[in-house]
């Protein structure tokens, strides 16, 4: 068996392949549902359908969008470069850590001041975390992926720490913050939901990293850097400088997506702020295709399965996590036929060799 | 045309390797046509030719890597298929390419256990022990504890041949093998081979395009052009300038002065060149003693030329004579380890791509697929190079570059529109692309390699006339290739890189096929 | 005080067991070119396997068995992804572990926490308690440390099928034009490396404790990751990696009676293996060495 590479692609194929890698998630998730003595076809429609039939489940899909959009976003960036950021979980996390301090430290202050402290603290604490595998790379050419990704269980410690330790909630002795001051909660973007201005800005980062990707001179560099290093490089663009920019900024927005969520939604900071938002921000940005709406689309559906899978759960009595399933297969599905976009399987004698 | 006497007063009845009729096409193109060879055991067959004749794809199939569309292989006489390189090994084939096969941080022995499918529990003594054997045997001088990355090449290259050896080699094809050697090296695998050969009846193909070496070791020999054998003759008083002939091309005609195809137009600006004469400007390229050492091999020593304003000087050579390397230092690719390259007096060496076309100095290396970034559309790819003057503010000038796309594809004929991705274009708009990429620079030093390698006919015809407007213009052009033919046609003055180093320069009447054509086999020059 | 230090060193091979096993799958796997991110949900797929199938049966060597197929098709799974088809190795083994991951916790509320219970099963115990500590030890553990490691020391520095490994992740092409099929050593490295990874998570829950919650790796496999990387691929500097973090991990709380060091967040000593690394990656710089072939799908042209 081998694989050789096609001569012409077709939509009509490509479309084909996502169709069937849906169907392969499908079936095995069905298969885990009626194992749990639910209806598949009646959980997805729990799972797609329900939340979007209530003003209240819109609501709660998009408050579960913000944090993902962000991360997605910032992992799309950064693949689209070239610069392989698994590290958006502790990204996230190191900017929710920086904001809690400014919150914690200085929450006396008006709101419309700390506020914007806030979101640049989380920004800053994110690009912190992200700095040094992107000097490892851009320097000694040290490859990021085990660096950012060992850099995750890092800051999860360190939030670990800090919530046993100095932060340790002196009323409840939990492992969490006290509640942040009031200033310091996100106002509410649309009246009557949770949704706070953390989408909004989310909505604001994606145009810009769209705009600066496809509209600027910088983007151009960048694009060209992500999709051929060393044909940019011998047209004169300086590749490091693309990296480095790229790593940061991507890290820099995950930060950001913790501040928000630390603010936003708990109003302290807990072991649990990131059920893995930064991973899922990973399977997002693939399958989007690293595109910037292609991002915003899957956010969106995947915070519809999340919240779906709670409506289904309650009502099918399966567990809730079957909306994970379905997230994590459907990356390794659609990873995997779309190679079939390019290559096709050969099973000829003269392969053999 | 002499044929093959058949050597057989000299060699054992039944030839080694007999390879009979062999074709292979792949698509349209004829990479063999009609190919038969003989190598007698013990005796060392050169197989000569340029790049491109077809050397490669005749050694692939005898080495299995490919398969002959016709045509039969012979192996002591008997009538063989050589589906895989495992086979080929089974046969006594072993092939030492230019590629080593071998895995760096291991060492030689190690290396050689791999080849030999060692298994079980292995120990190291036993490992070096046998190698240690091995080489002696074959009188090679290798250490089997030697890191293999640690060695030099030559070192290696020795390897390679042991790990042929080790496998029971009857017939072992060296190919290109002395592209990196040193002359030392070169005396040494020349004497080992002897050896070999006459010990233990090895029979050795020997692949090169330099003559004068080849003459130096074979027994007998046949050229390869354009896919047919043209001649097979025994080394005996061999004529060179004939040989020359054969290799090169029966166009070219002994004793003329040729410049080739575009002939009213060259004659043209060689007129008004010679017009310029006495008013001698400054030159507009300045390279003084310049080198390429990478990993302890020399691949470009020494070369220093100039270049005047409006005229074109062809860099001929066969490839691997340092033409890449050094076309990569001047470009900014990669940084020259010494020397100095001046454009217009000021120094650009260190700067880096970007540096050198600020300077007036640009270029299109030889692969075009590491200049063009095929996702991105022909517009991005012609602005990418000079992406700060595409700019309206912050934004990129999307109309500005679509229109200085727009103006590339119609001054140079380019079959694209602006928005199409740069990787579907054919290996001749790609070209073009890049040349107006190149052009867009109004560079004053303009350097192209390989500019019509594997382009049809009319985009050929195309490019050469862009680099004769733009000397015309003024620009300084700097042709590297290959192609002797495309030398002849372009060039005002001729330079012959052989083995690193520039070791003739040739214009006006003496820049003949003939003369050009021995210096690039390395026969006469000083370098 | 010496009691003391002889319960530490005991528990230093307890702590150390499943992350001997897990590394010693991904050394494997790395050695032969691929980077598998799996391990985190291969140790959860072996650790969930395990106990519900020794609960089932209640046998807890069928359980062992279950969990060794479990890591098998994981690892069959990943090469085919990577090798055959080429796809991305970090997206897909970040992938991978979190569709295990997933489904493991569906499975295990679907059968086992109905009503807040919990999967049980009666581990294993461990061996020789009248020794004491450190000699007592579960199986697992005797295996991992007295036959594993050292076999593995053996036929990756000592065996025709090591070298070949080795070859294959660090030239390929090499290894190809050699003969080797650079495939069908992948696909065993990573297959027979997943199985490790997948005993490491069973011991965990067959022997060390007994049920299966989630989280109950806990990040162990990004540690076993961390000390491959951190020995430079070798297994030498991994056994070393792995003692040393058992060790402090397990003498954390031993290290609290001395007042001086009673300071350090027991957290710092956790992140110590990845800090290990990161540091190791600064200061040996560009001289780092990865097998040539980290995380390149080999095609022949």
């Amino acid at each position: 068996m081998k694989m050789i590479l096609r001569e012409k692609q077709s939509t009509a194929r490509n479309f084909g392949l996502v169709a069937i890698a849906v169907l392969i998630t499908y079936a095995i998730s069905a298969g885990l549902i009626r194992w749990a003595g639910g209806n598949p076809l009646a959980a997805f429609r729990l799972m797609l359908i329900s939340p979007l039939q209530s003003t209240f489940g819109i609501g709660e899909v998009i408050l579960s969008a913000t944090p993902i959009l962000f991360t997605g976003i910032a992992v799309a960036l950064a693949f689209r470069a070239g610069y392989w950021n698994i590290g958006a979980e502790g990204q996230f996390l190191m900017g929710a850590v920086f904001a809690t301090f400014i919150a914690l430290n200085l929450g006396d202050l008006p709101g419309f001041v700390i506020l914007p402290v806030i979101m640049v603290s989380a920004a800053i604490g994110g690009a912190l975390w992200g700095v040094v595998p992107a000097i490892l790379r851009v320097r000694y050419g040290i490859d990021e992926v085990v660096t950012t990704l060992l850099l995750n269980p890092c800051a999860a410690l360190l939030v670990s720490g800090l919530l046993n330790g100095p932060w340790r909630n002196p009323e409840t002795a939990f492992p969490e913050t006290l509640r942040f001051p009031e200033q310091t909660d996100l106002p509410i973007m649309i009246p009557g939901t949770r949704i706070h201005i953390g989408f909004g800005i989310g909505l604001i980062v994606l145009v810009i990293c769209w705009f600066v990707v496809a509209r600027t001179a910088t983007g151009l560099r960048l694009r060209a850097v992500g999709s051929n290093l060393k044909a940019a490089e011998a047209s004169g663009v300086d590749v490091k400088r693309v990296l480095f920019g790229a790593a940061l900024s991507s890290a820099a927005i995950a930060g950001l997506a913790g501040g928000l969520e630390v603010t936003g939604v708990q109003h302290q900071l807990t072991d649990g702020i990131s059920p893995g938002f930064g991973y899922t921000g990973v399977i997002i940005a693939t399958l989007a295709g690293l595109t910037f709406p292609g991002v915003l689309a899957v956010a969106l559906l995947f915070a519809d399965l999340t919240v779906g899978s709670f409506t289904a759960s309650r009502v099918l009595q399966i567990p809730s996590s079957v909306g994970d399933v379905v997230q994590a297969l459907l990356l390794v599905s659609v990873v995997a036929l779309l190679v079939f976009r390019r290559y096709k399987i050969v099973l000829s004698r003269e392969a053999k060799e | 045309m002499s044929t093959w006497d058949g050597g057989l007063a000299h060699a054992p009845a039944i030839p080694r390797i007999q390879l009979e009729r062999i074709a292979k096409a792949f698509g349209q193109v004829k990479a063999l046509e009609d190919v038969s060879l003989s190598v007698g055991s013990g005796r060392v067959h050169a197989l000569l030719g340029e790049n491109g004749a077809g050397k490669t794809t005749l050694m692939r199939i005898l080495y299995g890597l490919t398969r002959p569309d016709s045509g039969s292989i012979r192996i002591d006489g008997e009538n063989l298929r050589i589906p895989s390189p495992k086979v080929a090994r089974r046969y006594g084939i072993g092939m030492v390419t230019q590629h080593f096969a071998l895995v760096g941080p291991m060492t030689v022995a190690e290396n050689l256990s791999l080849t030999t499918g060692a298994s079980g529990l292995l120990s190291r003594r036993r490992q070096s022990l046998a190698v240690s054997e091995l080489s002696e045997k074959f009188g090679l001088d290798i250490d089997p504890d030697a890191v293999v990355e640690d060695l030099p090449v030559g070192g290696r290259q020795r390897v390679e041949i042991l790990k042929a050896l080790a496998g029971g080699c009857s017939t072992l094809v060296l190919d290109e093998p002395t592209a990196v050697l040193t002359p030392d090296d070169v005396s040494s695998l020349f004497a080992l081979v002897r050896g070999l050969c006459a010990d233990s009846g090895l029979a050795v193909i020997f692949i090169s395009h330099k003559m004068h070496e080849v003459l130096d070791i074979c027994d007998d020999l046949s050229v390869l052009r354009h896919g047919r054998i043209v001649s097979t003759q025994r080394n005996e008083n061999l004529n060179i300038h004939e040989l020359t002939r054969l290799m090169i091309g029966e166009d070219s005609v002994e004793g003329e002065v040729l410049v080739g195809g575009v002939d009213v137009e060259h004659a043209r600006i060689a007129k008004s060149l010679s017009d310029r004469g006495s008013g001698r400007q400054d030159p507009v390229l300045s390279v003084r003693e310049l080198s390429v050492i990478r990993d302890d091999a020399t691949l470009v020593e020494g070369v220093s030329l100039e270049l005047f304003p409006g005229e074109i000087v062809g860099v001929a050579g066969v490839t691997g004579n340092g033409q890449s390397e050094l076309v990569s230092a001047l470009l900014g690719l990669r940084e020259p380890t010494r020397g100095d390259i001046q454009v217009s007096g000021v120094p650009v060496q260190g700067s880096g791509v970007q540096g050198r076309r600020a300077a007036g100095l640009a270029g299109v290396s030889e692969d075009r697929h590491s200049l063009i970034v095929g996702e991105l559309s022909v517009a991005e790819n012609l602005a990418l190079a000079d992406s700060n003057k595409f700019k309206r503010g912050l934004v990129l000038n999307k109309s500005g570059m679509t229109a200085n796309a727009e103006l590339a594809i119609d001054h140079f004929s380019i079959k694209a529109t602006p928005t199409q991705a740069a990787g579907t274009l054919s290996g001749g708009n790609m070209q073009k692309v890049l040349l107006a990429r190149m052009f867009q620079a109004a560079p004053e030093v303009a350097i192209v390699a390989q500019p019509t390698r594997g382009l049809d006919v009319s985009s050929t015809a195309q490019v050469r006339k862009e680099l004769v407007e733009g000397a015309e213009k003024g620009t300084a052009v700097l042709v590297i290739s290959e192609d002797l033919d495309e030398v002849l046609e372009l060039a005002h003055r001729v330079l012959v890189m052989y083995r690193g180093q520039i070791i003739g320069e040739l214009s006006g009447g003496d820049a003949t096929a003939q003369r050009i054509g021995q210096l690039m086999a390395g026969v006469g020059g000083t370098p | 005080m010496i009691t003391g230090l002889f319960d530490v060193l005991g528990a230093t091979l307890r702590v150390g067991t499943p992350l001997a096993f897990a590394s010693s799958g991904e050394l494997i796997s790395e050695r032969a070119g691929v980077l598998n991110l799996g391990i985190e949900g291969t140790m959860y797929a072996g650790a969930f396997v395990g106990i519900a199938m020794a609960a089932s049966t209640g046998s807890l060597s069928m359980g062992l068995l279950a969990a060794i197929v479990a890591g098998l098709v994981a690892g069959l799974l990943m090469s085919f992804l990577t090798v055959t088809l080429g796809v991305n190795q970090h997206v897909v083994g970040l992938g991978m572990t979190l569709a295990l991951i997933a489904i493991c916790e569906t499975a295990n509320r679907i059968m086992f926490t109905e009503g807040s219970g919990q999967v049980r099963v009666d581990p294993w115990q461990p061996m020789y308690q009248d020794l004491g500590a450190p000699w007592s030890q579960y199986w697992l553990t005797y295996f991992a440390f007295l036959i594993l490691i050292p076999t593995l020391w053996i036929v990756i520095n000592k065996t025709g099928i090591g070298l070949k490994i080795s070859a294959v992740g660090e030239n390929p092409e090499a290894a190809d034009a050699a003969g080797i099929s650079v495939a069908r050593v992948r696909y065993g490295a990573v297959t027979f490396g997943a199985a490790l990874m997948a005993v490491g998570g069973a011991f965990i829950t067959l022997a060390f404790i007994g049920s299966f919650t989630i989280d109950i790796i806990a990040g162990r496999g990004w540690v076993a990751l961390a000390l491959v990387i951190f020995a430079r691929w070798r297994v030498g500097g991994m056994l070393v990696g792995i003692l040393i973090f058992s060790f402090v991990y397990a003498a954390q709380n031993r290290l609290r009676l001395i007042p001086e060091l009673s300071e350090v967040p027991y957290e710092i000593l956790l992140a110590l293996p990845y800090v290990a690394v990161i540091v190791g990656l600064v200061i040996s710089g560009r001289k780092m060495r990865y097998p040539g072939a980290y995380l390149k799908p080999y095609r022949r042209t």
